[in-house]
């Protein structure tokens, strides 16, 4: 058979081992979790990196240097690697703790000053990131813009020692509890022939004079999305992020730290813990549980390899594009599963247990597979990978 | 890639895949260039890779639908052979875990579905008490085969002249890992060689004016796909790493190799159905070569334990274990 395999990119690279003082850093991480839990201070909830904003828990995490973790030592973090922030965020999530407060700001809003902030940005922002004490939200999103990015209408028309920004951006996570946003804003005409030159990135505190943050509720009703709207915000110079006009390549680079990661497939895995307890001494059920679980196995080697790839310098954008494709659908699953294994109804009323867990996870569901970048766009960008666009 | 890899692919790509019986020029040129028994100690003929490296091989000969007796032979019965102390012949070898009448150096009874039996130069069977060589001329073979037409032969054993060892405790176990972590690694292979063919496929064949590839419908599809075929050869490739690692007596390595089969074989149905579909008719007949990838991923899924048979074993231990448990076992670290 002639060879058609070097045509075919890689599409996860080689699995990554953890290295040996990671054992160390899991098993404090587990001990401090099982303290807080053995005192009551949370209960495990599904989708918590959305929906857990616990401000005294990320107080704690940071204390304990586990926020930061990446950040170097003179900008108040720990100087670490991806590994070991790896290993902690699995930890968090994979016990359902509230880590929603501290989650933007410690995955994408760190790595990305310190790979385009100024000096001044990351003195500003930096330690307070990492002592969990600052929080962030991403200005993406608008009505007219989500899957279309480059179709940003929000303006940002140059003044006196700064920019004004005038227009909505929505679906904007915890602006109501954050202190700031990057918000991608058109600095520049829009040119047809380029629909993503003229792109830049701003810093806007979200205390400025002119920011409105108005609550767009939740199926379950709980605030979290936000329309955030400008009317001639005035943003000084020293609060653009990076270049002018790259803004577009500046948000793709964020989102590949965005798109791969623990939470990609372990949002659900309270649940699961919580079918397996509702199983126990029953027969009957060990294929689709063992299905299940050789699916979250090799998604965490999966999602492993490509933080392993993102250590070394290598930014995988088609591997982090299938896990996360393959990572959403499957928290999907485990609420098929525990539907179909179980015949209790979800109660969104309980305090905690089985029942509060599933009412959660089927009414944060249909985000599972939007936020961060759509499945099919996903898809679109494993096609291009592939060759055939 | 790696150099292993690259010496794989030189020596697999001229490779002939159509027919059915063993590739003996192939054998010959894995012989040569030491990659056909890869795993083994030096003492028996072998180069002493990990399992990481054979994984790496064993995905190569997957992808190009190779017609030889690799994991049978460095991964089976050059292991039974070695770790029982006795002498691993020359050739192709073949392995299976069967019941024989031992008596001796005399042996009876029947083996069935043996992979390359009638191509290879000794049959090595373990029984629940034995580890037994046999030479091919004594032994009647009758020809069977697989859904991809590879052999899967009925022997008969009558009194042969066998060499025999006692078995090892363990064996068995170790055994069936290394069958189904062999076949995991084969499954990822097939399905990243059917992937790569679809695609090929996909940027040729002109329908409405244009290549079907250029239609998001396709895209869509190839690129669900493409997650099958990384997850694949993500979960084989772990499941090699964790036996370097730890050993196939370690809980986590048996883990792992479960997880691994269990998830190739349910990814190997979705990557056949998905390149059928995108190669249309011309996919569904003989003359075309993606039937060598696709009759060998639904072959080898139910070979050395199905998909199913794996998961529930899974779900048995996982269950077992109790939900505070899940975490440490997914992670490998208790
Ligand atoms: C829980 C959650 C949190 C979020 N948090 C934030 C946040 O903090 N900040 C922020 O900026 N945004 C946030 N978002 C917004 C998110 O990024 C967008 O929802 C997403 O990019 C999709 O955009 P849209 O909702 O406008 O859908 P649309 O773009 O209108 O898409 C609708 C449907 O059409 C499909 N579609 C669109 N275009 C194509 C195409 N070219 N090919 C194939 N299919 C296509 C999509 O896949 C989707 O299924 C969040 C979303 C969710 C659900």
């Amino acid at each position: 058979m002639t060879s058609t395999l070097s045509r075919l990119p890689a599409l996860v690279p080689p699995p990554t081992e953890l290295p040996p003082r990671a054992a160390a850093l899991r098993a404090e991480v587990r001990a401090f979790l099982a303290e807080e839990r053995a005192a009551g201070a949370w209960t495990p909830r599904a989708d918590v990196w959305l929906s857990g904003w616990d401000e005294r828990f990320t107080q704690e995490l940071g204390r304990r240097g586990w926020l930061g973790m990446t950040i170097p030592v003179e900008y108040g973090g720990h100087g670490l690697g991806a590994l070991d922030r790896y290993v902690v965020t699995e930890e968090l999530l994979a016990a359902g703790a509230p880590v929603a407060a501290h989650w933007v700001a410690d995955r994408q809003i760190g790595p990305t000053l310190m790979r385009f902030g100024t000096e001044e940005q990351r003195r500003r922002y930096l330690p307070r990131i990492a002592a969990g004490e600052c929080y962030f939200g991403i200005g993406m999103s608008e009505p007219d813009a989500g899957s279309d990015l480059a179709a940003v209408r929000t303006r940002a028309v140059q003044v006196d020692g700064g920019w004004e920004l005038t227009g909505t951006k929505v679906w904007t996570s915890g602006a109501h509890h954050a202190h700031a946003f990057f918000a991608l804003a058109r600095s520049a005409p829009k040119d047809d022939a380029n629909r993503h030159a003229g792109l830049s990135q701003f810093i806007v505190d979200l205390d400025s004079p002119g920011v409105q943050i108005r609550p767009i509720p939740l199926l379950t009703g709980a605030h979290h999305f936000n329309e955030v709207v400008f009317d001639r915000v005035f943003v000084p110079d020293g609060q653009v992020l990076g270049e002018l006009g790259a803004g577009w390549a500046q948000v793709t680079g964020e989102l590949a730290f965005e798109r791969s990661g623990p939470e990609r497939f372990l949002s659900t895995f309270p649940l699961l813990t919580a079918l397996l307890g509702e199983l126990a001494g029953t027969s009957g059920t060990e294929r689709e549980v063992g299905r299940i679980v050789s699916r979250l196995w090799t998604l965490r080697r999966m999602s492993l390899a490509v933080a392993g790839s993102l250590e070394s310098g290598e930014a995988p954008e088609l591997a982090a594009a299938v896990v996360k494709d393959l990572g959403t659908r499957f928290e999907n699953e485990i609420v098929d599963a525990a539907r179909t294994l179980v015949a209790v109804p979800p109660d969104p009323g309980a305090e905690s247990g089985f029942a509060r867990l599933l009412a959660d996870a089927v009414l944060h569901a249909p985000g599972f597979t939007l936020r961060g970048g759509t499945n099919e766009v996903l898809r679109g960008i494993v096609a291009r990978g592939m060759g055939l666009r | 890639m790696s150099d292993v890899l690259d010496l794989a692919e030189s020596v697999l790509a001229g490779s002939a895949s159509a027919g059915t019986d063993l590739d003996g020029a192939l054998w010959t040129a894995l012989e040569e260039t030491g990659l056909a028994r890869l795993t083994l100690p030096e003492a028996a003929g072998g180069s002493e890779a990990s399992f990481a490296d054979a994984a790496e091989v064993l995905q190569a000969a997957g992808a190009h639908a190779a017609r030889v007796p690799l994991v049978e032979t460095d991964l089976l019965a050059g292991w039974l052979l070695h770790s029982h102390g006795l002498e691993v012949p020359d050739g192709p070898l073949t392995a299976v875990a069967a019941d024989l009448a031992v008596d001796g150096t005399a042996v009876r009874g029947a083996l069935e579905r043996v992979p390359w039996a009638r191509g290879v130069s000794a049959v090595v069977v373990l029984t629940p008490s034995h580890v037994v060589l046999l030479p091919v001329d004594g032994l009647a073979v009758t020809d069977g085969a697989n859904l991809a037409e590879e052999p899967r032969d009925r022997v008969v054993v009558d009194g042969a002249d066998a060499v025999v060892a006692p078995v090892a405790e363990g064996a068995a176990a170790e055994f069936r890992l290394r069958a189904a972590l062999g076949r995991a690694q084969l499954l990822a292979g097939a399905a990243r060689g059917a992937l790569a063919r679809t695609v090929q496929y996909a940027g040729e064949r002109v329908q409405f004016g244009r290549p079907i590839g250029k239609f998001q419908a396709v895209q869509q599809q190839l690129a669900l796909a493409a997650s099958e075929v990384a997850a694949s050869g993500a979960a084989a490739s772990a499941a090699a790493a964790a036996a370097d690692r730890d050993g196939f007596g370690a809980a986590s390595a048996a883990f792992a190799v479960a997880a691994a089969k269990a998830r190739t074989g349910e990814a190997a149905g979705e990557v056949a159905r998905i390149a059928h579909q995108v190669h249309g008719a011309i996919g569904f007949t003989r003359e075309h070569d993606l039937r060598l990838l696709t009759t060998r991923l639904w072959a080898w899924r139910d070979e050395d334990g199905s998909d199913a048979r794996w998961q529930a074993e899974l779900g048995a231990t996982v269950l077992a274990a109790g939900p505070d448990a899940l975490w440490p076992l997914v992670t490998g670290t208790p």
